[in-house]
């Protein structure tokens, strides 16, 4: 076990304990604290598949964490008013199920990725970021501008999606679903960067012509990253809007995949356990300082200024050392 | 000699005014050593780009087995078994030596699209790999961080990576640069004996080294081939004497 797989490992262990005791506590509040952890570090595990492996640097991920969310929005709201979300030429129906809308929330993300990856993973550097940031933008002004589903308001969804053998509504067993995906997760992104795949992408992250002179291509390599890290930050959208209740354009916006890159960057780009460090950091300053100053982001700017100046390894890199070896 | 494995035929290009490889035609045959050689500038590092499929030409193919390869990606020729070192190294240097040697081997098997399986426990890439690195003398290294190594030991691990590809066929940029006299002796000694594996088009600066080596030689000067033939013949000839190698040649 390496020494990024033991702190992650300690770190989700902690994590369950924090709401184990919150539950012994009576402290429902630090239960959906965790559980907000365990999903915002669910989509940084997604972003850190593109970012820290491959190197590609979106600023495009709220696309895929909002069309998750939209995905459990649309099934949910159909189901909870009982009108069909098509109705020829043949019908489908809303859904208040969990693992469907988690099936649809993570094969439409894919697909959203694949789709922005084939266009934007032609360009590098600034390009790159500016074709993903535009393609994010895109998807906020598309959902602003759907009365259908909300519009600028957003949409309410009154009771949360069930799951088979849990009652959704009690925080300890939301909080169950959301770390034990995590959990899934972080086993697959630690296999992936074991992996033929991996090894082959961190490369051409750091030599893409070494990687094309053995017979690979890094453009086929990276579509396939980022198609696997659009669909788990998507599937965490689906949780997401699921612990609101909720789901609005916000979701889209670019401070949002902003949000996302920062609990990367500062657990630690493409560090097994940065995005849980990463997510956990950010969601106890924003609940500390947040308590002191409306300003609390100027806090979270400095410790990030200092974070990317000083321990360019983020939290995890900081405790581990170089990256390989 | 036979069939030549490598054909390139009247392959020209130019960068805006400069003609950088103007009609160059050579042949690669099993078992030589065929070096290319001509001052800096001349089109020697071109010539490889437009092998290797870096480049294409403007005009002219490039035929590796048979096979046309004048438009194909790089990807696409070395999996058609052309594999090639870079003159500055072009190597994942944060990661392991070992997982270097596992990437060309992976490239050799034409797929890295399995993301659950670890690469340790795939035996025909390890077992490549290790060989690979135990050819060129890096076996004992083979856990280092690839960014530690020492120039020389890049230069071998480049060899090691186009060694896990099995090739038919080396192109070679440099492999001696910066090396001194020890390491110079022993890439020698290993290209020698990787010949008879698969034939070399080789790069090089080092005129010591090229005319022990080389079976062929062919000389560039300003993008134009302007001789080609055995040591021997290139000794004598006057325009590349003229042209580079000095009247004491």
């Amino acid at each position: 076990m390496t020494r990024d797989v033991g702190i992650t490992v300690a770190l989700m262990v902690a994590l369950l304990g924090v709401a184990v005791w919150a539950e012994a506590a009576d402290e429902p509040f630090t239960i959906t604290l965790a559980t907000k952890i365990a999903i915002l570090a669910l989509a940084g595990v997604g972003l850190n598949i593109a970012l820290g492996i491959g190197g590609l640097i979106s600023l495009g991920h709220a696309a895929f964490f909002g069309i998750g969310g939209y995905a459990m929005g649309i099934l949910a709201s159909h189901a909870q008013t009982f009108t069909p979300i098509l109705s020829a030429p043949f019908v489908i129906s809303g859904t208040n199920s969990m693992p469907v809308i988690w099936l649809v929330a993570a094969v439409a993300s894919a697909l959203a990725a694949l789709a922005i990856g084939a266009l934007s993973l032609r360009t590098t550097g600034a390009y790159f970021i500016m074709i993903t940031l535009a393609f994010g933008q895109m998807f906020y002004y598309f959902a602003i501008s759907w009365p259908a589903y909300g519009g600028e308001d957003g949409l309410s969804i009154y009771v949360r999606n069930g799951f088979p053998g849990l009652n959704t509504l009690v925080p300890l067993h939301f909080f169950g679903i959301a770390f034990g995906a995590l959990a899934l997760a972080l086993i697959f992104a630690g296999r992936l960067a074991a992996s033929p795949f991996g090894l082959a992408l961190d490369a051409a992250r750091q030599s893409e012509a070494r990687v094309r002179a053995v017979g690979l291509d890094p453009y086929r390599l990276r579509l396939l990253a980022f198609t696997m890290s659009g669909a788990i930050t998507g599937f965490a959208g689906a949780l997401f809007a699921d612990l609101n209740r909720f789901v609005s354009p916000t979701m889209f916006s670019w401070q949002t995949s902003g949000e996302i890159m920062i609990f990367v960057i500062l657990g630690g780009v493409g560090r097994l356990g940065g995005p849980l460090a990463g997510a956990g950091l950010f969601i106890l300053l924003e609940h500390w300082l947040g308590g002191v100053s409306d300003h609390w982001l100027i806090y979270v700017g400095a410790i990030l200024l200092g974070t990317v100046l000083f321990a360019p390894g983020g939290v995890i890199g900081t405790l581990t050392g170089r990256r390989h070896g | 000699m036979g069939k030549a494995l490598l054909t390139v035929k009247g392959v020209s290009v130019r960068f805006g005014a400069l003609q950088a490889v103007d009609a160059v035609s050579l042949d690669l045959y099993a078992g030589e050593i065929h070096a290319l050689i001509g001052p800096n500038g001349a089109g020697k590092s071109t010539l490889i780009k437009l092998i290797a499929g870096d480049l294409v030409p403007d005009a002219g193919t490039v035929f590796f087995l048979s096979e046309d390869l004048t438009h194909s990606p790089t990807p696409v020729r070395a999996r058609a078994g052309l594999a090639r070192t870079f003159q500055i190294s072009e190597l994942a240097m944060e990661a392991r030596v070992f997982d270097n040697a596992v990437l060309g081997a992976l490239g050799a098997q034409g797929g890295a699209f399995n993301p659950v399986v670890r690469a340790s426990t795939r035996k025909e890439l390890t077992a490549r790999a290790r060989a690979a690195l135990d050819r060129v003398g890096l076996s004992r290294s083979a856990g280092r961080r690839t960014a530690d190594l020492s120039h020389g030991e890049r230069r071998q691990l480049e060899v090691a990576v186009a060694l896990t590809l099995a090739p038919r066929a080396f192109l070679m940029d440099e492999p001696m640069a910066g090396l001194g006299a020890d390491g110079t002796s022993r890439m020698t000694a290993l290209l020698s004996d990787l010949r008879s594996e698969a034939p070399i088009l080789l790069v090089e600066h080092d005129m010591d080294v090229v005319f022990r080596l080389a079976d062929r030689i062919s000389v560039l000067d300003y993008g134009r081939l302007i001789a080609s033939g055995t040591p021997g013949d290139i000794r004598a000839d006057p325009a590349v004497r003229a042209a580079y190698l000095g009247d004491g040649g």
